[in-house]
């Protein structure tokens, strides 16, 4: 017997049952169908206002900062201001997000290169897929159009969240992922992304950018 | 990294932990993981009816687990990814070690991952002269220190920061030795840029997984510092290694687990990056990884299933139970002896290594019950750690000073009468002799509680007289 066979076996005799029970495989075949939503807390629910507002002080609690633009235009006036005042240099790396694309990123200094990181990019932007308000989480994709390693390599990282898309919980997420995929679908890469890399490794101390991003900055397009 | 068992000298081990110095100190940090997971909790109302419904998930998921892995295993394969069976360590060792050769790989970076080191892959990687590189802060200190991890998701927590100042030194001889590592920080940022160039030239990257998801055939791993994800974009493979029962229907069934998971951990809302990784890269996609492959251990886990010790496979490897035991706070997690530290570790470990090997490390425990308090996936560890010690007990396995005064206990305990008579003397005797200080400071036979506090001295008559004379007053 292989492995695979061993394994199987060893599982349905513990079981007591011999894998053909209709009324399993019914159950499993529904849940898989159907994905059942469980609890979904309180937190992250209510009307588009009370989701961003939601989304932003669970952002801030995680050490992320957010600035808030009225149109994607305003984007990289935005950005190029938020380098400037922590001191980092003007170059941002990004994919071929069309969002990002058709940002007017010419009526800045900023130095923008496109495509994936080598790991030697001090600055990144990524378009989100969606943010969850629950606990102030994005949800990044990836693609050629944001791709994952600029989520990581990059000393700072900056994602544009568009407001519509701030949902109040994790199954929002993944039922406008089954819509755009597919039932059981999903990109390479899903990142949900919740404030910046960190560690507590060394005495229970909270240290910023442990190999991923010392600074997450969420730029929020479309709000009031 | 860590095949070697030192669990049957858990009191041993335990005793020398207790008289070490700066072990003690280091382990006073792993309490700031209790005040962190009440804030958690108290933050969000829906936490217990979350632990239900994560159980219910669980149960569910065990009871219709052979069907699960076959539509795991579907999907994962549908989008070019590979599973391996892996019916124990040797076989999932010698599965990654022919990926090694078949990729002709030298440098292999890694995740955390409780597997790999539940299957010694360190040790094995070297063995064949392949360069196994830890990416978790945590375990690069541990892995300079050639030590074993201490806890499950804070592996070196024994470690001061003077340690890990003084192992950087002598593993990073080529930066200056003047350089300034008075701060975490600094030690960090040294660590940051070392393994970053490791993760940029890896032939193969190990991680973990947090949970394995049938609906999508992904696997989630869940991390703080980023690491695991740099471990599977940047190599050419992504090899996962992840045990049957980490197995999740659907993608909010997951929501469901990590909503109790990094609360129970850390105490965050969210760990920073929980990563679902779908098979290999897309045609389009400009990185990640060209092959994806999992490894599936058994181990001994489908025996578990439908016996006494099945609900220990719900554990979602938080370390809540270990952050709240008295126990593991006094004598840290290399006393155990093996992976799998504090209350589940106690329970787990005579389950994979058996009772013979593990049966020592049940007795690590108070039986205070903060464990199954604070347990996301309400595993009842007390009453599972009393299962294996009656069977140690009933194999003889227990020490003769136990057995005989188990026995001494029995004899009177199936005599009410005598019982009664002989506490009530006990009771007596101590309440008299204890009568100036209120305490003892030393008792015979009972030194080793004496040697470390004062025993409080009976006040008069038993709990079973008291009763009497209350319930008489009643009536």
């Amino acid at each position: 017997m292989t492995a695979r066979e061993e394994i199987l076996a060893s599982v349905r005799r513990s079981l007591h049952v011999s894998g053909d029970e209709a009324p399993r495989r019914a159950a499993v075949a529904a849940r898989l169908a159907q994905a059942p939503i469980g609890i979904v807390p309180a937190r992250g629910q209510g009307d588009a206002a009370s989701r961003i507002a939601t989304f932003k002080a669970e952002a801030a609690r995680t050490a992320a900062t957010i600035s808030e633009v009225w149109s994607a235009d305003d984007v990289p006036i935005e950005i190029a201001r938020w380098l400037r005042e922590g001191n980092m240099p003007a170059t941002l790396r990004m994919g071929a997000d069309p969002r990002l694309a058709a940002m007017p990123w010419a009526a800045t200094t900023i130095e923008v290169s496109h495509g994936p990181s080598d790991g030697y990019d001090l600055n990144a932007v990524s378009a989100a897929f969606a943010a969850v308000a629950e606990t102030g989480t994005l949800a990044l994709l990836s693609g050629v159009e944001n791709p994952t390693t600029l989520n990581f390599l990059p000393e700072n990282h900056i994602a544009v969240v568009f407001a519509d898309d701030v949902v109040g919980d994790f199954e929002s997420v993944f039922t406008r992922l089954r819509a755009a995929y597919g039932v059981g679908a999903l990109p390479r890469s899903l990142n949900f992304v919740t404030g910046p890399s960190r560690s507590a490794d060394i005495e229970q101390s909270l240290m910023f950018g442990a190999h991923g991003p010392r600074r997450l900055h969420i730029v929020m397009v479309g709000t009031d | 990294m860590s095949a070697t068992v030192t669990t049957p000298r858990f009191k041993e081990n335990a005793h020398e932990a207790l008289g070490d110095a700066r072990l003690q100190r280091a382990l006073h940090h792993a309490r700031n993981f209790v005040p962190r997971r009440a804030e958690a909790v108290a933050r969000l109302p829906e936490f217990d009816a979350l632990r239900d419904s994560a159980r219910d998930i669980k149960n569910h998921t065990l009871a219709h687990l052979d069907l699960y892995l076959e539509a795991y295993e579907r999907k994962v394969e549908e989008l070019g990814g590979h599973v391996h069976f892996a019916r124990d360590a040797a076989e999932a060792r010698r599965i990654f070690l022919d990926l090694c050769k078949a990729h002709d790989a030298k440098r292999v970076t890694k995740g955390k991952s409780m597997i790999a080191e539940e299957i010694g892959l360190n040790a094995a990687m070297e063995a064949e002269g392949i360069e196994a590189v830890e990416t978790d802060l945590g375990e690069y200190i541990i892995q300079l220190r050639g030590e074993a991890p201490s806890h499950i998701i804070a592996p070196a927590i024994h470690v001061t920061r003077d340690d890990v100042e003084a192992d950087f030194r002598k593993a990073h001889r080529d930066l200056p030795a003047g350089r300034d590592l008075s701060q975490p920080e600094q030690l960090l940022a040294e660590a940051r840029g070392i393994l970053r160039e490791k993760f940029l030239s890896a032939d193969i990257g190990v991680t973990g997984a947090n949970f394995l998801i049938a609906e999508t055939g992904s696997s989630i791993i869940v991390t703080n510092e980023g690491n695991g994800d740099l471990t599977q974009i940047l190599p050419k493979v992504h090899v996962v290694v992840a045990s049957l029962e980490k197995l999740t229907p659907t993608l909010n069934d997951a929501a469901q687990l990590l909503r109790v998971l990094a609360r129970s951990a850390t105490g965050q809302e969210m760990s920073v990056y929980t990563t679902l990784s779908t098979g290999p890269r897309r045609p389009d996609d400009p990185d990640g990884p060209e092959e994806y492959h999992v490894i599936l251990l058994d181990n001994g886990r489908s025996g578990m299933l439908g016996g006494q010790f099945e609900d220990m496979l719900r554990c979602i490897r938080c370390g809540a139970c270990m952050n709240h035991c008295p126990v593991f706070q006094a004598v840290g997690g290399h006393a155990y002896g093996w992976v799998y530290p504090g209350p589940m570790g106690a329970v787990l470990t005579p389950s994979l290594l058996g009772v013979a090997e593990g049966g020592q490390l049940p007795n690590a425990s108070t039986f205070c019950g903060r464990c199954e308090q604070v347990c996301p996936m309400r595993i009842p560890l007390p009453s599972m750690m009393r299962h294996w010690r009656e069977r140690e007990f009933e194999r003889h396995l227990s020490p003769a000073a136990v057995r005989y005064g188990l026995g001494f206990w029995a004899f009177f305990a199936v005599r009410p009468m005598l019982y009664r008579l002989a506490t009530e003397l006990a009771m007596r005797a101590l309440s008299l002799a204890g009568r100036r200080k209120g305490r003892f400071s030393w008792l015979p036979f009972a030194g080793g509680w004496t040697k470390y506090r004062d025993l409080a001295a009976p006040q008069g008559s038993t709990f079973q007289a008291q009763w009497r004379a209350k319930s008489g007053a009643v009536k």
